[in-house]
Parts: C-alpha cells; sequence; structure tokens
C-alpha cells in the first residue's frame, strides 16, 4: 500500500469560543454540543470529497482552534 | 456634547465621540495602523486604542491584564454594574456564560427564525407602496427589538423604552452620568417586575428560564438574573440593528452587490459575515487592572482601553484587501463578535436576524438607493450603525 495521507479535523476544545462557524461551513464534519462549542464528527477523517470544507472551515475560525491534521 | 473640543491629533488625543470618528473612522485608524498603532487619550480619563488585530486580539485573550468589569469607555468611571457574563472576569465568567449558552445554540435560534420573518413581512407590508422610507427607523431598528421582546416574553410595545435605555446608556450616558444612572435604575425596577412576574407565573421565555435554571445546584439570584437580562436587552438591539442598517447601507450603495446577492441567494451567508467584518458595530471597552505591554506600549492600570474589533477587522495585515467588501470572501476570521471568552453570546442569533432581514428586504426592494436629498446619520459611541437612513426604493 502506498503511504495515502488521511486528512482529519480537529477542534481545539481549549480555543473553541462557539462561534459555530465551523458547523456552518462543513456540518458533514462538525457538530455542537449543549453549550454550542465545536467538535468534530467521530474521529474527525476527512473524506476527500470534503477537504475543501475542510480547509474553509479552517481558515473561518476566528479562534483558530479547527486544526487539520495528516495522518 | 457640542462643547468637546475637536481632536488635535488622533494618536494623542483620540476621542471616538469626535464627529469626524463617527462620520468615516476607517481612514482614521489606517492612518493609525501606519503611524502609531497603539494610540492614547487623556480624555475619559484615560483610555488607549489599538487599531490593529493582532493588538486587539492580544488584549482580548489577556483576561489577567485586562478586565471586562466596564464594558464602556465612559466619560466618568461610574460604579461597577454587574451584567453577568459581560462584566465578568475568570473565574465568575465561565458559569455566568455557560447558563446563557444553552438558550443561543443555532439550534434553538432556528426556533425564532420564523416569528423573525413574520416581523420583517409585517414591517415591510408597512411601508407598502411608498417610494421613500427610512431604512433604519422604520425597519433596521424595529427587528431586534421585537424578536428580543418576543424571546424575553414581554409586550413589543416596550420596544419605544428599551430603544430609550439603550440610547441612555451607550451614547447619552457615555457623557451624561445622571442620565446614565437614571437609565439603570428604570432598568433594574422592569425586570424585578418582569422577575416577580414569572415566579409567579412561569411562561416559555427566557425570563423564566433565567429564573430557573440551575448552576452547580443553585438557582441564580435576583440580581444576577435582573444584570444578565439587562444585558440582552441592550446588548441583543442596537448592535444588530446596527448591522443590518450597515447591510442595507451598503447595498443601496453598490448595485453590483446588490444585484449579485438576489441573483445568487446561496452567497448570502458568506455576504453576512463579510458585512459583519467590513461593518462590525461593537467596540468594547478594557479597563487595565495590571501593569503590562502590548507591541512595546505599556499599558497602565486605571486607564482604559477601547478595545476596536471593528478596526481589528480593518487591519489590511489579516485582512487582504480590507477596505472592499467581497461577498464570498474565502477566509475571513473577523472579529465581530469579539475574540476569546468574551464571544458574543448572541452571535447565532444576530446572524439569523441579518441573514432573513436582508433576504425579506431584497425579496420586496430589489432595488433601492440613499435618498440624495435627506442626510443619513450614524451613531456615536460604542455601536455604530445608522440612526437615521432615507431611501428611495424605486431605484
Amino acid at each position: 500500500m502506498s503511504a495515502t495521507k488521511i486528512l482529519k479535523v480537529r477542534v481545539d476544545r481549549e480555543h473553541c469560543q462557539g462561534h459555530a462557524r465551523c458547523f456552518a461551513l462543513a456540518p458533514e464534519l462538525f457538530e455542537l454540543d449543549q453549550f454550542g462549542n465545536g467538535r468534530e464528527r467521530g474521529d474527525g477523517t476527512v473524506p476527500t470529497a470534503l477537504e475543501d470544507k475542510a480547509r474553509l472551515a479552517q481558515a473561518n475560525c476566528p479562534e483558530m482552534a479547527v486544526e487539520i491534521i495528516e495522518e | 456634547m457640542s462643547t468637546r473640543p475637536p481632536s488635535a491629533d488622533w494618536s494623542t488625543d483620540f476621542d471616538h465621540l469626535d464627529p469626524r470618528w463617527a462620520e468615516d473612522p476607517y481612514p482614521i485608524w489606517d492612518e493609525l495602523r501606519q503611524k502609531c498603532p497603539i494610540a492614547h487619550t487623556e480624555r475619559f480619563q484615560g483610555a488607549y486604542f489599538p487599531s490593529r488585530y493582532e493588538d486587539v486580539r492580544a488584549i482580548a485573550y489577556d483576561t489577567e491584564h485586562f478586565s471586562s468589569r466596564r464594558p464602556v469607555v465612559r466619560e466618568v468611571r461610574p460604579p461597577l454594574i454587574p451584567a453577568p457574563p459581560i462584566t465578568s472576569d475568570p473565574p465568575e465568567h465561565r458559569p455566568a456564560k455557560q447558563v446563557l449558552l444553552p438558550a443561543f445554540t443555532p439550534d434553538v435560534i432556528t426556533r425564532h427564525e420564523p416569528r423573525t420573518r413574520e416581523i420583517c413581512r409585517e414591517l415591510l407590508a408597512r411601508i407598502g407602496e411608498r417610494k421613500r422610507c427610512d431604512g433604519a427607523v422604520e425597519y433596521s431598528q424595529e427587528i431586534p427589538v421585537r424578536v428580543i421582546a418576543h424571546m424575553l416574553g414581554v409586550p413589543e410595545q416596550d420596544g419605544n423604552l428599551f430603544r430609550r435605555w439603550i440610547k441612555e446608556v451607550l451614547e447619552i450616558g457615555i457623557t451624561d452620568f445622571a442620565v446614565l444612572m437614571r437609565a439603570q435604575g428604570e432598568m433594574i425596577a422592569y425586570f424585578a417586575d418582569k422577575i416577580a412576574a414569572r415566579r409567579a407565573s412561569p411562561g416559555e421565555d427566557l425570563i423564566t428560564y433565567l429564573v430557573n435554571v440551575r448552576v452547580e445546584d443553585r438557582t441564580l439570584t435576583d440580581d444576577h438574573i435582573n444584570g444578565t437580562l439587562r444585558l440582552l436587552l441592550i446588548a441583543g438591539i442596537d448592535t444588530t440593528w446596527s448591522a443590518i442598517g450597515s447591510c442595507l447601507w451598503h447595498l443601496a450603495r453598490h448595485t453590483d452587490d446588490r444585484r449579485r446577492l438576489i441573483a445568487e441567494p446561496s452567497l448570502i451567508n458568506s455576504a453576512v459575515e463579510e458585512f459583519l467584518r467590513a461593518y462590525a458595530p461593537v467596540t468594547m471597552a478594557r479597563e487595565v487592572v495590571k501593569e503590562t505591554q502590548v507591541a512595546g506600549c505599556t499599558f497602565k492600570p486605571g486607564q482604559m482601553v477601547l478595545l476596536s474589533f471593528p478596526a481589528a477587522n480593518r487591519d489590511p495585515a489579516m485582512f487582504p484587501d480590507a477596505d472592499r467588501v467581497i461577498l464570498d470572501r474565502a477566509q475571513n476570521r473577523h472579529a465581530a463578535f469579539g475574540l476569546g471568552i468574551h464571544r458574543c453570546v448572541g452571535s447565532n442569533l444576530a446572524r439569523m436576524e441579518i441573514r432573513v432581514a436582508l433576504t425579506e428586504w431584497l425579496a420586496r426592494f430589489p432595488e433601492f438607493r440613499l435618498d440624495p436629498d435627506a442626510p443619513m446619520t450614524w451613531s456615536k459611541g460604542t455601536v455604530r450603525g445608522p440612526r437615521e437612513l432615507p431611501l428611495l426604493l424605486d431605484a
């Protein structure tokens, strides 16, 4: 197997302040808790078709709390 | 206010009540960013003004040196008037904020969307077939007043009272201490009455929610509830009214953007974010409580900081082409709702109101422009937006 990179998103819970931009831009990848703070859905794996949305979510987080990790 | 001497130098004597600042602050902020990124004034018993995004951000995050206990820069330092969580610092801030958050998530806010849409349509129907109207007075300002009344479960007719208090607290009260304290007293009495009424007979509104909610197994004190309600009233109205008004002002002057938004309705969400960036209405304040340095400038205890999210949003180092409104701006980490722990609790509500207000307006009046024969006016002070916005509706 070639080393195909897996992209994952992660919300830094310490920095998230609940602007909810990630959820608005990529609801397939992010959800909100009862306080409206963001978190990645499941283990954060980003399907190839949603990579652009993941980057959009990252580029619009005012707290810079959305991380994209390549595994 | 007519006796205020004009600002002699923006970097050493700034005055955000100066008519030039109220009218068009953006060139002033540009000049400051280049010459003196942290301005100071001896007015208001001493205050700093950071003009760059990175410095606004650093101060917003630094709750150790910068307290939120006085959220407005005023001529005098009035006694502390708690309105949690906006006036709270850690560690009190977190529980006071957590209490409110579940009532303002996007899901919960969606439930208020049908009433918001109805309100917009009622207001548009009232304008009817007329060829001119005041977009600020007859439309923008009415929407958040009625939405907040609906959420609090108080009569919409009380809106006149709310508008007067807001003007007294956020504009006149900056320089007139007696007016500020009178308005605060009236609001406290108004909500004390409502709180007592909800205790006797619960409803399904925010006041009832706050009366019943438990934090660490205790209910909130009446003082706490009263302060929070005053915050929701003050922060929930002229902020959003200003934002909607600024959007209409922009669209009245930019036919290309207006037509594009009508042709591409899916742009509405990014357009709202871009309007929020470019015309962010809210400037907050901090009080320096411990000496520190930001960007090489010493911040002295007892001085205030005019924390301008609108200025941060126009910093070209953070936002390329910062003075241009780009409806589909792809990267937009704007700070219109603040940064750090004091992120506006009503941001999801404000976004919904702005989106619905613009969509409904454009559906009814796709073509409109400023009335060249009637002047528009901007508010002064802490919240910036059109207070009179005469529009021609035939285009």
